[in-house]
């Protein structure tokens, strides 16, 4: 690997947190930068040299490419902290402001905004893949917008992009709101906001160009995985000092997910990814795992992704939006308890599912059906802590559409909760692995679990950091409408497609033959790949109509009334 | 509420939740991952595997940069109807010098663990250009780009060195003489060098020559074309090997 990037590296990580901690104001009032300032501008210059070394001496113009995107990510960098520098105050913004806390909603804005954005262009992206099966012409013969490197970049985009960015901003508010306290560090949030969707630009150019390591899910190459490691490393520094600065003596229950999310997500991502680079001009890597025990890894990292990503993450906006919009206490405070140690003790087992009646040994597979079939109980604990906090407040799903979304959000987690034990019973694998079946589940806690429990909390949170009243409710309904209707259509269509190619696969004729050739069985798909582009176009629609919706609201004038900026929640006791 | 107070050490204290979280995610992972590196029976015993060839590991570089895996897979499970259309199901074996393994997760096309031998090197060459020319029903994107494309082999022994380096049986010889055996394997007229490389690698064949040089294509189908011929199954036990 190349010592300079990790050794630089480590050092912003330590350099980023001090940023805040080591507010040196003097007391004359004079202006001096901070320890945090000047030790990220001397790496950001240093960043910048050692990318434009590395790109002059690139294996190929890709990565060359790609060295110059960190090469001008650092420059700017380090021009922004020179501007912000100039153009500051002598003194660091205030910890607290008459007895309030003085909280720093830039990077949550940021994060909120970008992930409707990245979520547009993710599930753009999702329509065009549908339609390349559907249509092969789509792929217009070009290397770069082909299926194989377009779906990467469609799921990479819809839940590190869309997703990750929807989680930086929620847990960033929700963990300065009920820890009562600004958050920590002073450049350190921005640097992890920024620093993320840089990965972002890297891994999603990165599929385009062909730079891939081949493992689903975890496709970047190991320069934007050592990256990310980096920022992962502040995200999680700047989130527990947070917490460390709260003024209530409980840390909430949402934050205990949040956590739980980082520290998986980062022990996932050290173990799937540990790769030996080719050289430090090479994007290519191998990783040290081969063929069984690299199956394995890849699927214990690949299904808590979905565990601790896509659902411990968005459970945290759970526990604190759905409380928050209903207007009442968390149903039961023992059940988050259970529902928290039970979900993450027993996620982690659940990889060996996608390798039933594979060259994975069959103790491994055993274990690993029976831990998802048991998965079920956590999660419908979850889902019904989450939907019996509407008690009291049932009348609010009929003239809010916005509770009316996270509520759905909730029911979809448990449909798709229960689907997927199901679908974890070996003799029901048989049919459904390598089938539309897996993608259908995949969709129906995608946009139905993780897209409206993300579109809830965003149409919650914009208004709230931007002291704006949402610009129009009757968008939200039409926006709620349109995606529900798109998503029973991909769904659906994906059960039929699923099943009807995994029946046909094992159809004999009264000959004892094998009824059906492969391609008879891809060419009974076609209507079923038309109805599914139709219903993700629909999902679409829906988006952009919010995201104009949210864009009015930031932009209106009107501000909105007091009331609504002061959460009441009631404490984990 | 008396068990449920000694909960709130959790909730006060971000280092202790987080051992706590660690604890919790470390049983499944430890338990279901470490035995599978030193089970003797995770990998069974089979005569023939041998590590890819130059030619065939830039062609698996091209599989995996153009992500055929979400696609293919290339594991045929122990079941009726997959041994009967694609042949012998997967043993671990056969993937064991594979850095990342491809088993895939979804079949858009078929399972190409045994693919290879079964088509011409034309019919793939024609397959890859034009996919719907010889299947006329395929949703398959064309890459017609990979056959005008030349192959960037340059640093084919850094790669063999850090398989190498990752337990890859590659010798020091094998390493050294990469580029000789890239070109010789693309070239069947280079008898000489086909001999060498077949001294090296057994089972290795070399390809005819597409061209003057060696293009993506011939090194995606040189890979295509031994992927699933290593280990013979006539000599192979299955019994031998329950597990």
């Amino acid at each position: 690997m190349s010592p300079p990037v990790v050794i630089g590296a480590k050092k912003m990580a330590q350099s980023g947190t001090l940023a805040g901690g080591s507010s040196l104001t003097p007391a004359n009032g004079t202006k001096k930068m901070t320890v945090g300032e000047l030790s990220l501008l001397v790496l950001s210059v240093a960043m910048a040299f050692l990318s434009i070394f590395i790109a002059a001496k690139a294996y190929t113009a890709a990565y060359a490419f790609h060295m110059y995107v960190f090469a001008a990510a650092s420059v700017a960098s380090a021009l922004a902290i020179l501007n912000r520098y100039n153009k500051r105050g002598a003194a660091l913004p205030a910890q607290f402001i008459d007895g309030k806390p003085n909280y720093n909603w830039g990077p949550v804005k940021f994060a909120g905004l970008i992930a409707m954005f990245w979520g547009i262009a993710g599930f753009l992206v999702g329509v065009i893949v549908a339609s390349e099966l559907a249509w092969p012409a789509v792929n217009l013969d070009l290397p770069w917008i082909s299926f194989g490197r377009l779906r990467p970049l469609h799921t990479s985009a819809v839940i590190f992009a869309f997703g990750g960015n929807v989680l930086l901003a929620t847990s960033f508010y929700v963990v300065q709101r009920t820890c009562k306290a600004r958050i920590a560090g002073d450049l350190a949030p921005w640097f992890v906001v920024l620093g993320y969707n840089l990965f972002i630009v890297i891994a999603g150019t990165g599929y385009l160009l062909g730079i891939s390591q081949g493992k689903e899910y975890a496709e970047p190459e190991w320069y934007a995985d050592l990256w990310l490691t980096v920022v992962w490393v502040v995200y999680l520094l700047v989130f527990l000092a947070t917490i460390w600065k709260r003024t209530e003596p409980h840390i909430y229950v949402a934050n205990w997910f949040t956590l739980a999310f980082i520290v998986t997500i980062a022990v996932l991502h050290l173990g799937n990814n540990a790769t030996i680079p080719v050289s430090i001009f090479s994007p290519k890597s191998y990783i040290l795992w081969s063929g069984v025990q690299d199956a394995m890894i890849q699927w214990w990292y690949g299904h808590n992704a979905v565990g601790f990503f896509l659902t411990a993450g968005f459970l945290a906006i759970m526990y604190y939006f759905v409380p928050k919009r209903a207007e009442r206490p968390v149903y039961s405070y023992r059940l988050s308890i259970v529902h928290f140690w039970a979900l993450i003790f027993m996620y982690i087992w659940a990889g060996p599912h996608h390798l039933h009646y594979t060259a994975l040994p069959d103790w491994a597979q055993t274990l690993g059906m029976t831990f998802s079939i048991m998965l079920w109980m956590p999660s419908w604990g979850g889902m019904i802590n989450g939907l019996m906090t509407l008690s009291g407040a049932w009348d609010k799903l009929r003239t809010d559409p916005v509770l009316r979304m996270l509520v759905v959000s909730v029911a979809f987690y448990g449909m798709s909760t229960f689907e997927g034990p199901l679908m974890s019973i070996k003799v029901v694998n048989s049919l459904s692995h390598y089938t539309d079946w897996t993608v259908g589940h995949v969709h129906s806690g995608a946009l139905g679990w993780v897209g409206y429990v993300s579109f809830g909390a965003l149409y919650c949170l914009i208004p709230w950091v931007y002291n704006r009243k949402l610009y129009s409710m009757k968008l939200v309904n039409w926006h709620f409408w349109v995606s529900t209707i798109g998503i029973v259509l991909y769904i659906s269509a994906m059960w039929v497609s699923g099943i009807l190619q995994g029946l046909m696969w094992r159809a004999y004729n009264s000959l004892g033959f094998l009824e059906y050739s492969f391609i008879e069985t891809v060419e009974a798909m076609h209507i079923f790949y038309v109805i599914r582009m139709l219903g993700g176009l629909l999902f679409l629609c829906g988006a952009l109509i919010m995201a104009w919706n949210l864009y009015k609201t930031v932009n209106s004038a009107e501000a909105a009334e007091a009331s609504e900026a002061s959460p009441a929640l009631a404490p984990a006791e | 509420m008396s068990i449920w107070n000694k909960h709130a050490i959790f909730e006060k204290n971000s280092i202790v939740l987080i051992i706590g979280v660690l604890i919790m995610i470390s049983f499944g992972g430890l338990i279901e991952i470490l035995p599978l590196f030193y089970l003797k029976s995770t990998i069974e015993k089979v005569e023939g595997m041998r590590p890819y060839t130059p030619l065939e590991l830039a062609g698996r570089n091209i599989y995996v940069r153009e992500g055929c895996y979400t696609c293919h897979s290339q594991m045929i499970r122990a079941l009726r109807d997959e041994v009967e259309r694609y042949g012998h199901y997967s043993l671990a074996a056969e993937s064991m010098y594979d850095h990342p393994f491809q088993w895939g997760s979804k079949r858009n096309g078929p399972d190409l663990a045994r693919v290879g031998g079964k088509y011409s090197d034309a019919w793939h060459r024609d397959h890859l250009i034009d996919p719907r020319a010889v299947v006329p029903g395929s949703i398959m994107p064309s890459y017609s780009w990979l056959a005008k494309t030349e192959l960037d082999s340059k640093h084919i022994a850094e790669d063999m060195t850090v398989l190498a380096m990752e337990g890859v049986p590659y010798t020091s010889e094998m390493i050294q003489k990469a580029a000789v055996d890239l070109k010789a394997q693309a070239n069947a007229d280079d008898t000489a060098g086909s001999a060498d490389l077949a001294k090296r690698y057994p089972k290795a064949t070399a390809r005819a020559a597409s061209g003057k040089t060696v293009t993506e294509a011939d090194a995606l189908i040189a890979y295509l074309q031994m992927l699933g011929t290593l280990v013979d199954f006539k000599k192979f036990d299955g019994k031998a090997n329950w597990r």
